[in-house]
């Protein structure tokens, strides 16, 4: 056998020496070049969750609307009607800190391919992204470049980037996130999976040609910590191309809808090695490759390059024989290239050829299921792991000071600078776009006939760091309450999981943790998970990130009319806080503000939690209140504001002496703002009881006035229960700065909207 | 009457548009490799980003085959609606004057946006008034409209600047804030801002479809 050029010794591509002791074993001798540069690539963190699989198994996966879960390339809900969502969330972070444009920009690519190879067509991008602070030169530069970078392949390729979510922190700076979530709309009948099927039928590689882009991108880039000299990693970025890709989608959904197609599977981490393997482990099946048949965008390329080229925008399909003219004639149409490149056998191996000479030999269950499953040391840290934040403000702080503080910090402050690169419109479903509510909603029909989705994505890695099982469950919280502000049921969930070196102790335990939490809300919330990601090394010489778990999930409501606004609407309108909501100053962003870092969030209580859910949707799906606002970053006093911003409208409202400053200013799972008629309000009272709803105040007028007042006794009675217990107060609000205030606020409206829109600066030098 | 809507590759709003085109009138969609319009009686140019907008947006797109049936329907005086990208392809062919160069801060801009209607006595906006405020969308990378100062003076003197964005504009740097604007005949207009995504009030706005209608109008009254 000769395998051209002999790559790098193992070590150098990722693996350890027991892991090629272990493939020695399994195939009985030393594996040649090509076979070493794929086993690297399958067994790579990023390829094999060999560090994650385990937990993963303990997270829920069943519920009655999944049609696809966890193994696809992407989850599938039912939606009615025949339809179903596919959508899925993926990091693409080494490749966007490296160059961020790219990055970016091929992670865009990389989720829309995951759904569209199942069948159906993408309608909506978001994107959840970290960065370093905002004053940090190469924050703004990555800002800038990352979010150009989806602007360009998601408006490009004519799919609306709806909504998501950007934060700035420190532990950032060295290793931002980028993760994008896709969702897409298609018959479920037309589903196709990817398990390859039928002896003897063909396998076409479909789309752009082969280079030596990406090469080793999943083990080098994405398994690994990033650190000196990834400049010279800068080859390993892909370089996208939507218009190739735009093409690629119209052409694999026409042939998906001619039924032409066995199976179906994008080329994503491991390109061919990746999708080949993971389609005959699938079908049970071996494949044959022919390297020399492969379209190549430069001449001279190894075999080995050939199998791992991470070049973008290429699909592969199994076609049975008599139908591979039809293939062929609708790639042509659209001017996609098409080649048969191999074929599907009863093996049981991954055969490689180039030309006559076998090049490559491995059985599929060595390269795809034995990759080795290391079980995690969780150990929690004896010591903070991660520095307090420099303090931004100096006591004593003014109350209205403050408030104008949160709005301008750039976590908080509006995102207009990026939504507005973003076509938040194309394909005609976008009843709230970004901006406009707290969770995306997309008709299913013109007109809104046959209702219609929702979709949010959220994280907070600063909550989960402090305490990685309930900043997590409150992940999953808000993430659900976003959907619930619009009315809607969730479906499913998928996530990403963004964390340091799992090898480490003290990231084992956060991860574990973690998944721990997410399992549990998963399961409280009735939420099935249905796909995911996991981003592991993300640190630098400065340490790990935040851990950082990304959920985003899907729900359904029947009438997108009725959708309420996350501003207030009309003068007059009285406001509500409902929901179980117990504010601290732990893991706030006043907390973050006056340079505090806790080590603890206060417990929740899942099933009181979800029994608020459902209220809140039921109000929402029936139009009962005319706002509805969930309180997160930044507290109450924020989401006042954005209502009042968002509206142009004022608003007066009362809190009571006890607790004045962590109700405005603290935060914690569980509230929501709304605002409605007299008589709505009434209603919603009646059906939460006195303990989860209380009345604030009324809208209009042009200033925000936060009052504190003399309540009467059930009055305070009322919001201490529901806002700041006792036992919350001795636990945290010791924490609590002595100077942060406690007298009333009043801001005009336009003040706020000022700082507000300051926050990130329109344009970067 | 019959709206004929093209497709190339690369186009993303299409769809939209054949949507949109539904509600006033029967619509189809065109293939930029036939040279055959299918006996539609007004022909839209969509937005997107024909053959990725590589080179220039609209350069390659132009000489589709379809381009040539366009131009020749053009030239028989057929109504031709370029939106966005369409806007960019009509420029590109010759069918209108002026062209489009990137936004002044290089950046894609998603806004919704008023309009002014300046010239309501076109096939394209007569169910507007002349001074009338059409909130639509607009979304492009390359919407900053650009002719001589000469030819400028000439086309407003002629009508053809038919809408132009509201005061506080768009920041695209369009000259004389034009928005759209038609040939010297009148019949083949381009527009930046999307009408098609403002037909269906649940998605903000419906003064789009006056664009629409009145295409459809025309259509039917040259009809019958």
């Amino acid at each position: 056998m000769n395998a051209g050029t002999v790559p790098a010794p193992h070590r150098e591509l990722g693996l350890t020496d027991s892991e090629y002791e272990l493939i020695c074993d399994r195939i009985g001798r030393v594996p040649n070049g090509v076979e070493l540069a794929m086993f690297s690539l399958m067994w790579s963190e990023h390829c094999g969750y060999k560090h994650s699989r385990q937990l993963l198994k303990t997270l829920p996966t069943e519920g009655k609307a999944v049609v696809m879960g966890p193994g696809e390339n992407a989850g599938a809900v039912d939606v009615g009607d025949g339809l179903v969502v596919a959508f899925k969330v993926e990091s693409h972070n080494h490749p966007s800190a490296v160059e961020p444009f790219q990055g970016a920009a091929t992670g865009v690519g990389g989720i829309l391919r995951d759904v569209f190879a199942i069948g159906a067509r993408p309608i909506a991008i978001l994107d959840s992204l970290r960065f370093g602070e905002l004053d940090s030169p190469r924050s703004q530069f990555l800002l800038d470049r990352v979010v150009g970078g989806i602007a360009h392949y998601g408006n490009s390729i004519g799919v609306a980037t709806v909504g998501g979510e950007i934060a700035f922190e420190a532990p950032y700076e060295h290793n931002c996130l980028v993760n994008a979530m896709c969702l897409g709309i298609g018959p479920r009948d037309k589903l196709i999976r990817s398990a390859a099927a039928g002896i003897g039928n063909v396998i076409v590689l479909f789309g752009a040609l082969t280079g030596r882009d990406g090469i080793g991108g999943a083990s080098v880039l994405a398994s690994a910590e990033l650190g000196e000299g990834d400049a010279a990693k800068r080859p390993s970025v892909q370089i996208g191309d939507p218009f190739e890709e735009k093409r690629l989608l119209e052409c694999s959904l026409e042939l998906l809808d001619g039924g032409l197609l066995r199976s179906l599977q994008d080329l994503g981490a491991a390109g061919l090695t990746s999708s080949a393997s993971e389609m005959a482990s699938k079908g049970e099946v071996g494949i044959d490759i022919d390297v020399a048949r492969v379209p190549l965008r430069e001449p001279g390329m190894e075999p080995f390059e050939i199998m791992v080229s991470e070049s973008q925008e290429r699909m592969l399909c199994v076609v049975e024989p008599d139908r591979l003219q039809a293939v062929l004639d609708v790639c042509a149409k659209w001017e996609v290239r098409a080649t048969a490149i191999g074929e599907v056998t009863d093996t049981r191996h991954m055969r490689i050829f180039s030309g006559d000479e076998v090049v490559g030999d491995i059985p599929v269950e060595a390269l795809v299921d034995d990759c080795p499953v290391y079980t995690l040391e969780p150990e929690a840290p004896s010591e903070p792991i991660y520095p307090r934040p420099p303090a931004r403000v100096e006591p004593p702080v003014d109350g209205e000071e403050l408030l104008l503080e949160l709005l301008r910090s750039p976590t908080v402050a509006s995102k207009r600078w990026a939504y507005e690169q973003y076509d938040t419109l194309v394909g005609s479903r976008t009843v709230r776009r970004a901006g406009a509510a707290d969770a995306a909603v997309l008709q299913l029909a013109p007109d809104g006939g046959r209702g219609a989705i929702a979709t949010a994505i959220d994280g907070n890695g600063r909550r989960v760091a402090i305490d990685p099982y309930t900043g997590t469950v409150e992940n999953v919280l808000e993430c659900a309450r976003n959907l619930a502000c619009v009315g809607a049921e969730p479906l499913g969930l998928t996530n990403c999981l963004n964390f340091g070196n799992p090898e480490k102790p003290h990231i084992a335990w956060q991860l574990t943790e973690s998944v721990r939490g997410l399992g549990d809300a998963c399961r409280a919330l009735g939420v099935p998970v249905v796909g995911g990601n996991v981003s592991l090394y993300n640190e630098g010489s400065e340490g790990p990130i935040y851990p950082t778990p990304i959920v985003g999930m899907v729900g359904w409501l029947p009438d997108p009319e009725r959708v309420p606004s996350s501003a207030f609407v009309e003068e007059g309108h009285e406001i509500a806080l409902i929901g179980p909501y117990r504010p601290s100053f732990a893991g706030s962003e006043t907390e973050k503000l006056t340079g505090g870092l806790a080590d603890g969030l206060p417990p929740l209580d899942l099933e009181e939690q979800g029994r608020a859910l459902g209220v809140i949707r039921d109000a929402a799906r029936e139009g009962l209140v005319a706002s509805a606002h969930d309180i997160s970053e930044g507290g109450l006093g924020v989401t006042l504001a954005e209502s009042c911003m968002g509206g142009g409208l004022g608003a007066r409202v009362e809190l009571p002496h006890t607790g004045f400053a962590p109700l405005v200013f603290g935060e914690g799972a569980g509230g929501v703002v709304v605002s409605g008629t007299g008589a709505a309000m009434a209603e919603l009272e009646r059906r939460l009881g006195a303990e989860s709803f209380f009345r604030l105040g009324v809208v209009g007028g042009d200033r925000l006035e936060i009052v504190k007042a003399d309540l009467t006794q059930a009055g305070e009675a009322a919001l201490a229960a529901s806002g700041a217990p006792e036992e919350v107060a001795q636990a945290f609000r010791n924490r609590l700065p002595d100077s942060v205030p406690a007298a009333s606020l009043s801001i005009p409206v336009a003040d706020l909207t000022v700082a507000f829109e300051s926050g990130i600066p329109a344009k970067f030098s | 009457m019959k709206f004929g809507v093209i497709r190339f590759p690369g186009s993303c709003d299409e769809v939209d548009a054949l949507l949109a085109c539904e509600r006033f009138g029967d619509a189809e969609l065109l293939w930029h490799g036939d040279r055959e319009l299918k006996g539609a009686d007004v022909v839209v140019v969509p937005g997107g980003f024909s053959y990725g907008d590589y080179l220039r947006a609209g350069a390659i797109a132009r000489f589709s085959p379809v381009m040539e049936a366009v131009s020749e329907f053009a030239a028989g005086g057929g109504l031709v609606f370029g939106i966005c990208n369409g806007f960019q392809v009509l420029c590109e062919a010759g069918l209108l004057p002026g062209a489009l160069l990137p936004n002044e801060e290089l950046r894609f801009i998603c806004r919704q946006m008023d309009v002014v209607v300046e010239n309501a006595d076109t096939p394209f906006t007569r169910t507007c008034a002349r001074g009338e405020r059409l909130s639509i969308p607009m979304k492009h990378m390359s919407g900053r409209y650009y002719a001589p100062g000469e030819q400028l003076d000439a086309m407003e003197a002629n009508g053809q600047v038919v809408l132009r964005y509201a005061p506080g504009g768009p920041h695209n740097g369009s000259a004389r804030d034009i928005a759209g604007v038609t040939n010297e005949a009148g019949n083949v207009m381009g527009l930046m801002p999307h009408p098609e995504h403002a037909v269906d009030p649940l998605t903000g706005s419906t003064d789009g479809g006056k664009l629409f209608e009145s295409l459809a109008r025309e259509a039917a009254a040259v009809a019958a």
